[in-house]
């Protein structure tokens, strides 16, 4: 079982339940659980992209965008039934929020997505998980079972008629191993049966999504965190963040940090205090070496550069990106050439092949950064490195080019004495694993 | 004939599968679960497995093959008994994942995707699993084992030992 953490400086909206047995549906109900969605659906659909508009939650996936602004988007009438999808595929590396939120809060899931339901008028919700999260696979599907048994979910929804009333229903899909499908448009292909690749966009998921309807697609943080921004008002949710970013964030803490964890903090926190304070400093006393702030496919920052507060538009004015809020510590005895070289990896594995800058651009870095961290690089091979980098940048159908890109071109400009330290068949000064297993 | 006389699969997972093909606004978004799903009771995707996933669905074999090797989580040819999956992504690398790895490869004698002789383990190197707050870590199947040293990998191991011998699963 995953260990729960905790500490004074937290404000726990999102998490508030973690602990309590909520994922059974009458605790969660004696909790105030499902009173948002009842609320919601006698408000309608105004009132609620209204809140959602004031809360200024933006989404918890990484790219930061309104959640109400989204929903907004999906047009009031179509030909085609509308639907809402959960994106619980969580795979970016330094991120576990979503398996806590399933694991002590499934309820919440289903009830953001009846009302993200309600708001653009949808009859069906989707909620799909990674494959590897079979166990919470099984809680979550006892807890739409429960809901359907409760009148939660079904026709009628809430003690309404059977025959005029509002209809929903939620269904829960497995993943079966793929980064890939993280991203909105390949996530839609996968449900439909298909290899994970992404759609060309336009048009978007708002206009023509799964099954060609109308589709919203939040992260399951973002939707977890929706009946508690109807709960207390959008305007008492945004008060809790900072500038145009509402609310709180779930931080996973990892790597070499004292205290490791998963935190819920008001955006715009401080990085500097979230290390030293909340996660107790680099384990063993060490000097902070480099901080991943928000997932692997983030930029590093150096230890003189985290003074920033953590949220969408501070984190980017620092050149870096709050992404999925897994902010991984990294201290000096770390090989950032390895460092890199494990991250490019990664990306190379997960790469669909669909667009070639991203499929050969993956596959050129590791092999560049493999030979390198073996002490056969070259001087031109940092530049050729960074500029294969820079070639990638913005040229493929999905994210995933960049994600690989930008976190290399990071390590090659702020690292660049380390990775000429590897030159000359020097061996790497912190060699733990110079050959890499092959992933 | 029908599927259903047909099938290779236990009466339990043949009608969970009938259920799942109805679920969707389109059949064959029941592929993906139902690949895993049958996996999990045959141990691989078998060219019989592939063909019945097909009938029930109304498509080629071809085209589960093809959607099938895009996950990395299914596969042709059969696991250990108790598959063991290390994940070396960078939060857990940084907390000794690959000592881990070395760990599990120096006592089962296996390297990565390698199944022992008798056939009851196999061992991954993978990526990310979700649980890098509590790293390093593994799965064993789908169990998730965290926070992991060499004694917590060999008390897991001698556990998986001990069903294997018991017989249960």
């Amino acid at each position: 079982m995953p260990r729960l953490v905790s500490h004074p400086d937290e404000v726990k909206i999102v998490t508030s339940r973690f602990g309590k047995g909520a994922a059974k549906i009458d605790t969660y109900i004696e909790l105030g659980g499902y009173a948002a969605a009842r609320k919601a659906l006698e408000q309608g659909p105004d009132w609620i992209i209204n809140e959602m508009k004031a809360s200024g939650l933006r989404g918890r996936g990484g790219a930061g965008f309104p959640t109400g602004l989204k929903w907004s988007f999906v047009p009031k009438v179509s030909a085609k039934p509308k639907y809402v999808l959960v994106n619980g595929d969580e795979s970016e590396p330094g991120t576990c929020k979503d398996h806590l939120i399933f694991l002590h809060d499934p309820h919440a899931v289903i009830e953001g997505t009846i009302i993200a339901g309600l708001a653009i008028g949808a009859k069906t919700g989707f909620i799909y998980l990674r494959g590897e999260y079979r166990y919470l696979i099984e809680i979550v599907e006892r807890a739409v079972a429960d809901a359907y048994a409760k009148g939660f979910l079904g026709k009628g929804i809430f003690g309404g008629d059977r025959e005029t009333g509002t209809e929903f229903q939620v269904i829960v899909q497995t993943g079966a191993g793929a980064y890939e499908v993280g991203e909105e448009s390949a996530l839609m292909e996968s449900l439909e049966g298909k290899r994970g690749v992404p759609r060309i966009k336009p048009p978007f998921p708002a206009v023509v999504g799964l099954y060609g309807g109308p589709t919203v697609i939040n992260n399951a943080e973002t939707i977890a965190t929706v009946p508690h921004v109807l709960a207390m008002g959008g305007a008492a949710y945004a008060a809790v963040g900072s500038e145009r970013n509402g609310g709180t964030r779930l931080f996973g803490l990892s790597g070499h940090i004292a205290r490791p964890g998963v935190y819920e903090l008001p955006m715009g926190y401080s990085l500097r205090k979230m290390i030293y304070e909340v996660g107790g400093g680099v384990r063993g006393g060490r000097a902070l070496k480099a901080v991943v702030p928000g997932g692997s496919s983030t930029p590093v920052l150096l230890p003189e550069e985290i003074d920033i507060g953590m949220d969408f538009d501070q984190v980017g004015k620092a050149g870096s990106m709050l992404g999925s809020g897994g902010v991984v510590v990294i201290d000096d005895q770390t090989c950032m050439v390895e460092f890199a070289l494990r991250t490019i990896s990664f990306y190379q594995h997960e790469s669909c092949g669909w667009c070639i800058p991203c499929r050969e651009g993956t596959d050129w870095l590791k092999k560049s950064l493999t030979r390198f961290h073996a002490g056969f690089g070259t001087m031109k091979d940092i530049d050729n490195i960074q500029y294969l980098a820079e070639n990638m940048m913005g040229r493929t159908f999905c994210p995933l080019g960049d994600a690989a890109a930008m976190p290399t071109l990071g390590f090659v400009k702020k690292f660049r004495r380390e990775f000429e330290e590897h030159l000359n068949g020097k061996p790497c000064a912190f060699a733990r694993h110079v050959e890499l297993a092959v992933v | 004939m029908s599927v259903e006389t047909m099938s290779i699969f236990s009466p339990e997972l043949a009608s969970r599968l009938d259920e799942l093909v109805e679920r969707y606004p389109m059949k064959r978004s029941a592929l993906i679960p139902m690949l895993l799903y049958a996996q999990d009771e045959i141990g691989y995707l078998s060219d019989a497995v592939i063909e019945e996933v097909a009938q029930r669905i109304g498509i080629t074999a071809l085209d589960v093959r093809n959607v099938a090797t895009y996950y990395s989580m299914l596969r042709f040819k059969p696991a250990g008994r108790f598959n063991v999956q290390v994940c070396t992504n960078i939060s857990c690398m940084l907390r000794g994942a690959y000592e881990v790895f070395d760990h599990l490869q120096e006592k089962l004698g296996i390297g990565h995707k390698g199944v022992t002789a008798d056939g009851t383990f196999s061992l991954e190197e993978v990526e990310c699993i979700g649980a890098c707050c509590w790293a390093p870590a593994m799965q064993v199947n789908y169990d998730f084992h965290d926070e992991l040293t060499n004694e917590k990998v060999d008390a897991v191991l001698a556990d998986c030992k001990a069903k294997a011998q018991e017989g249960v699963r």
